[in-house]
C-alpha cells in the first residue's frame, strides 16, 4: 500500500470521528446548560477549551457567546478543525484514495458535503440545530457502517482503525478533562451534588455512553465510576482501554510495528498505574494531560514508521 | 405538454436523430417514440435526477480561472446520440486500421525512418516536429506499439460520413465521462434500456488493464500497474482517480515514485519500496523526467527515462508517441496507412491545407475568412482561428503567424458538424453541434470502444465542444436494428 494513500485513509478516519464527536458535543451542550443551576457559570466557550482552540478562536472573535462558538466549530472555513473544514478534508482525501476505499464512500461523502453546505445556517441558528446535527451524525455513521460491512480487512482497514481509535481516545480524554474542570469550578454547597451528577451525565452522553454505563456499572452517575468506566472498561468502544487495545491490534497487522506496540503497552501500563479513582481532581487532570501527550507522540511514531518523507 | 418534435428545426446539417419533421432515423425511432411519451414534468424530473446523480457521483472537471481552480459539475444532456451498429462496425475497423498504421509509423520514425527515405513524408516535417523526441531513438517498446491509448476525434459531415478530425496520441482524456454518462443514463432513463438494444460500454477499464498488464517487462503473475497523475489540480484528475479505482491500480504522483541506481522504478509503500512494472502516465512527455526533459518539473520522476530505456518499466503511452499527433503529420495519415498496410483508409481525413507548401499557403491566406487555422501542436482547441467567426484584426494576426512559421500551421474548411436534439429548458429541443471521441487500445490486440464520448457545443450555433470552453456531453448509443428484439 502506498504510504501516501495510507496517510490519507488514516486522516479520513480521524476527521470523520472528529465531525461526529463535534456534532455530538454541541447537541448535548445546550441541554446541559438548561439543567445546571443558574449560578453555575459554564459557558459555551468551554467547547473551545475542550478542543484546545482558544488561540484560534480569540484571533477571530471577541465575543465568546453561543453563536460565535457554534459558528466557529461548525461553519468556519478558516478554522482547520471546524466541521466544514474536516468535511472538505475528508472529501479531498477520499477523492485521492478512491482506489482503496469503496466507491460508495465517495458518493456518501459528496451527499454529506452537499447537505452541510445547503443547511449550514440551520446548524448555527438554534431552532433547527438538533435536526441538523442529527443528520450529520447519521451521515457519519452511514459512511462508517458502509466501511465496516464492506471494506476488506487489509492494510487500508488498519489505517482506518488507527485513525479512528486515536481520534476517539483523544476525544475521550478531552471530554473527561472538561468534566473534571467544570467540577472543580463548582462552589462546595448543597447544589453541588446535583451539579456533579448533571456534569458527569453530560460527559457520558457526549460520548454516547450513558446507557451502557448504567448497565455495566450498575451505579448512579458518580465521578469515580464514570472516570473508571471511560478509562478502563474493556468493552466500551470509546474507552481509553478499548481504543489503545484496538490501536495495538491494528499495529500488529502492519509491517515494522514492533516498537510501536511495545511503546503503547508500556504507556498504557504507566497510565493505569498512575490513576487513582478515589483521588480525582487535579491529579486526574494531570493523568489526562499525560495521556494526550502520549497520543500526540504516538501519532508522530505512526508518521515516521509508515508515512516517511523519504527522497 | 410534450416537446413539439414536428417543429424541431433541422438545419442544413446532418442531424443524428431527426431525419425529417417529426420523424427519426431508423436506429433512433424507438428513442423518439419514448421521448414523445414524456411530458414537460417528466422531462423536468429526469433532468433534475441527472443533475443530482452527477453531483452525488462527484463527476466533475476542473476549470482554471484567475480566482483559482473550480471543480465544476459535468454538463450533461439527457437526450442520447444514436449511431447504427452497422455503421459503427465499419468506423471501428477504420479506427483500428488507423492506429495500427500510426504505431508502425512511430516505430519506423524512431528506427530506420524508411517512410522518409522513401520520400513519402519530407524530412523537414519530422525535423521540426515539436513532439519528436531524439531521446527515444532506437528504443523498441513491446509489440512495436508506442501509442497504446488513443482518443480519436471524429466528426460527421453533411454527407452522413464520419471523418477523422484529429488523432490524440499523447494523454487523451474523456473515457471516464463516457462510462459515467452511461451510468447516469441507466439511473435516469432505466426503462429505455429494456426496449432498445444498446451496446454496453462497461468493459473498457478491464480491457485497459489487460492492455497495460501485457506491457510488463517482468514476466510475473501480477505486475504492479500504476496510474501516474500530475495531481489533484489537473483538469482530468477525476478521470485519473476513476480509472485507477476501476482497474484496481495504484494512483500515484511523481513524489510517490523513485528510480534508484539500478534503473528500476519503485513506489513508496508502508512496507518500504516496491517495484513498479507498468506506468499509465497522464503527464506530458516534457514533464516526465527532470533529468532528461524540463529540469524544473515537479510532477515527474527523476530517472524515469533511464528506467524506461533500460527496459525495466513500461510506459503507456510511450514517450515520443506524440510525434504522430502533429497536425502536419495528420495530413499525411492516409498516405501512412497506404504505405505500411497497403490498404485504403476506411475513414477519410478532413481536407487539410499545409501552410509550408507555397501553393497551399497562398490559398489559406486568401481564404482566412472561410477556413479554420490550427497550430500543429496544440490540443484542447487552443490557439485556433475560426475564420467565419473572426475579426479582421484576428485574421491579420494569423496571417503574420503563418508567414513567420508556416510549418507550424494547417488550415481546414469550416466543418459542417452534425447536430442532435439537445434540451433547452424542459419543453424545447434544439439542434446543437457535436463530435465523437472513441478510444482505441492497442498492444498485442486492438480494442475500440463501442461508441465513445459525444461532446456537445451547448451554445446555439457554436462549434466548440471542449468542456473547458462551454461544451457538454451526451450518452452515445450504438443500436442494433438488424435483429430487433421486440
Amino acid at each position: 500500500m502506498l504510504s501516501k494513500v495510507a496517510e490519507r485513509v488514516y486522516w479520513t478516519a480521524r476527521y470523520l470521528e472528529r465531525i461526529e464527536s463535534t456534532a455530538r458535543i454541541i447537541s448535548i451542550y445546550d441541554k446541559l446548560l438548561f439543567d445546571l443551576p443558574r449560578d453555575v457559570s459554564l459557558s459555551w466557550y468551554n467547547l473551545i477549551m475542550i478542543n484546545s482552540l482558544e488561540k484560534d478562536f480569540d484571533e477571530r472573535y471577541s465575543v465568546r457567546d453561543e453563536r460565535n462558538v457554534v459558528k466557529f466549530l461548525l461553519g468556519d472555513e478558516s478554522n482547520p478543525s471546524s466541521m466544514l473544514s474536516s468535511l472538505k478534508a475528508i472529501r479531498e482525501n477520499i477523492r485521492t484514495t478512491r482506489d482503496v476505499v469503496l466507491e460508495e464512500t465517495w458518493e456518501l461523502t459528496n451527499e454529506l458535503n452537499l447537505y452541510v453546505q445547503d443547511h449550514l445556517q440551520q446548524g448555527i441558528n438554534r431552532s433547527k440545530r438538533h435536526e441538523f446535527l442529527d443528520n450529520i451524525i447519521k451521515g457519519c455513521q452511514q459512511i462508517l457502517g458502509l466501511l465496516y460491512g464492506n471494506m476488506p480487512h487489509d492494510a487500508a482497514w488498519d489505517f482506518l482503525r488507527l485513525g479512528r481509535n486515536l481520534e476517539r481516545a483523544d476525544m475521550t480524554t478531552r471530554n473527561l478533562d472538561a468534566g473534571m474542570a467544570a467540577i472543580l469550578q463548582l462552589e462546595d454547597d448543597d447544589a453541588a451534588v446535583n451539579s456533579h451528577q448533571i456534569i458527569w451525565g453530560n460527559v457520558l452522553r457526549s460520548l454516547n455512553a450513558d446507557l451502557s454505563y448504567r448497565r455495566c456499572m450498575r451505579s448512579s452517575v458518580k465521578g469515580d465510576a464514570v472516570v473508571e468506566y471511560l478509562l478502563a472498561n474493556e468493552a466500551f468502544p470509546r474507552s481509553i482501554e478499548h481504543c489503545i487495545e484496538a490501536l495495538i491490534d491494528s499495529c500488529t497487522h502492519l509491517p515494522n510495528s514492533k516498537t510501536l506496540v511495545t511503546y503503547l503497552r508500556k504507556e498504557k501500563q504507566s497510565l493505569f498505574d498512575a490513576v487513582d479513582y478515589e483521588e480525582l481532581g487535579p491529579q486526574l487532570r494531570e493523568c489526562l494531560n499525560q495521556l494526550q501527550i502520549m497520543l500526540a507522540d504516538f501519532h508522530s511514531h505512526i508518521s515516521e514508521t509508515w508515512f516517511p518523507k523519504i527522497q | 405538454m410534450t416537446i413539439a418534435w414536428n417543429k424541431y428545426p433541422i438545419g442544413e446539417f446532418y442531424d443524428e436523430i431527426i431525419s425529417s419533421p417529426g420523424r427519426a432515423r431508423k436506429p433512433a425511432q424507438k428513442l423518439l417514440s419514448y421521448l414523445k411519451s414524456l411530458d414537460k414534468g417528466d422531462i423536468a424530473s429526469r433532468k433534475l435526477a441527472a443533475e443530482a446523480t452527477i453531483r452525488e457521483m462527484g463527476v466533475s472537471f476542473t476549470v482554471y480561472t484567475e480566482e483559482g481552480n473550480i471543480d465544476r459539475a459535468w454538463p450533461f444532456d439527457i437526450i442520447p446520440r444514436v449511431i447504427a451498429k452497422k455503421q459503427w462496425d465499419t468506423t471501428s475497423a477504420g479506427l483500428a486500421q488507423r492506429l495500427t498504421a500510426l504505431n508502425m509509423f512511430i516505430d519506423d520514425l524512431y528506427h530506420e525512418q524508411r517512410i522518409i527515405k522513401d520520400g513519402v513524408i519530407p524530412e523537414f516535417v519530422l525535423k521540426q516536429s515539436a513532439n519528436y523526441r531524439k531521446e527515444c531513438e532506437g528504443i523498441s517498446p513491446a509489440f512495436g506499439v508506442w501509442a497504446h491509448i488513443c482518443g480519436t476525434d471524429l466528426v460527421r459531415h453533411t454527407d452522413g460520413q464520419f471523418y477523422v478530425l484529429e488523432d490524440n496520441l499523447r494523454v487523451p482524456s474523456g473515457v471516464s465521462y463516457m462510462l459515467e454518462n452511461r451510468s447516469i443514463m441507466k439511473r435516469v432513463l432505466p426503462e429505455v434500456f429494456e426496449v432498445i438494444d444498446i451496446a454496453p460500454v462497461g468493459d473498457y477499464t478491464s480491457r485497459l488493464f489487460d492492455t497495460l498488464v501485457s506491457l510488463s517487462p517482468r514476466k510475473v503473475k501480477k505486475p504492479v500497474v500504476v496510474v501516474l497523475t500530475p495531481g489533484i489540480f489537473n483538469s482530468a484528475y477525476f478521470e485519473h482517480a476513476f480509472l485507477a479505482q476501476q482497474m484496481g491500480a495504484e494512483l500515484v504522483e511523481g513524489s510517490d515514485l523513485v528510480v534508484q541506481e539500478d534503473n528500476v522504478v519503485y513506489m513508496k509503500t508502508i512496507s518500504g519500496l516496491e517495484r513498479v512494472d507498468v506506468i499509465y502516465r497522464r503527464i506530458d512527455d516534457l514533464f516526465l523526467d527532470p533529468e532528461v526533459f524540463k529540469k524544473d518539473s515537479v510532477v515527474g520522476v527523476p530517472g524515469l527515462m533511464r528506467a524506461w530505456r533500460a527496459g525495466n518499466v513500461a510506459m503507456a503511452n510511450a514517450p515520443g508517441a506524440g510525434v504522430a499527433d502533429d497536425k502536419v503529420i495528420y495530413a499525411f495519415v492516409p498516405e501512412v496507412i497506404r504505405y505500411y498496410l497497403d490498404e485504403d483508409p476506411l475513414i477519410p481525413n478532413v481536407e487539410t491545407f499545409l501552410c509550408y507548401d507555397d501553393v497551399q499557403r497562398d490559398h489559406v491566406l486568401k481564404n482566412l475568412d472561410k477556413l479554420v487555422v490550427k497550430p500543429a501542436n496544440e490540443s484542447g482547441g487552443y490557439g485556433m482561428l475560426i475564420g467565419p467567426h473572426s475579426t479582421k484584426k484576428e485574421r491579420e494576426k494569423f496571417a503574420e503567424l503563418i508567414k513567420a512559421n508556416p510549418r507550424n500551421y494547417i488550415a481546414q474548411p469550416t466543418l459542417a458538424l452534425s447536430t442532435a436534439p439537445t434540451l433547452v429548458g424542459n419543453d424545447l429541443a434544439e439542434p446543437r453541434h457535436l463530435d465523437l471521441r472513441p478510444f482505441i487500445l492497442q498492444a498485442r490486440d486492438t480494442y475500440v470502444t463501442t461508441g465513445g464520448l459525444t461532446r456537445v457545443a451547448m451554445k446555439k450555433g457554436s462549434l466548440v465542444v471542449n468542456s473547458s470552453q462551454g461544451g457538454g456531453s451526451k450518452d452515445t448509443w450504438i443500436v442494433d436494428t438488424e435483429g430487433d428484439r421486440r
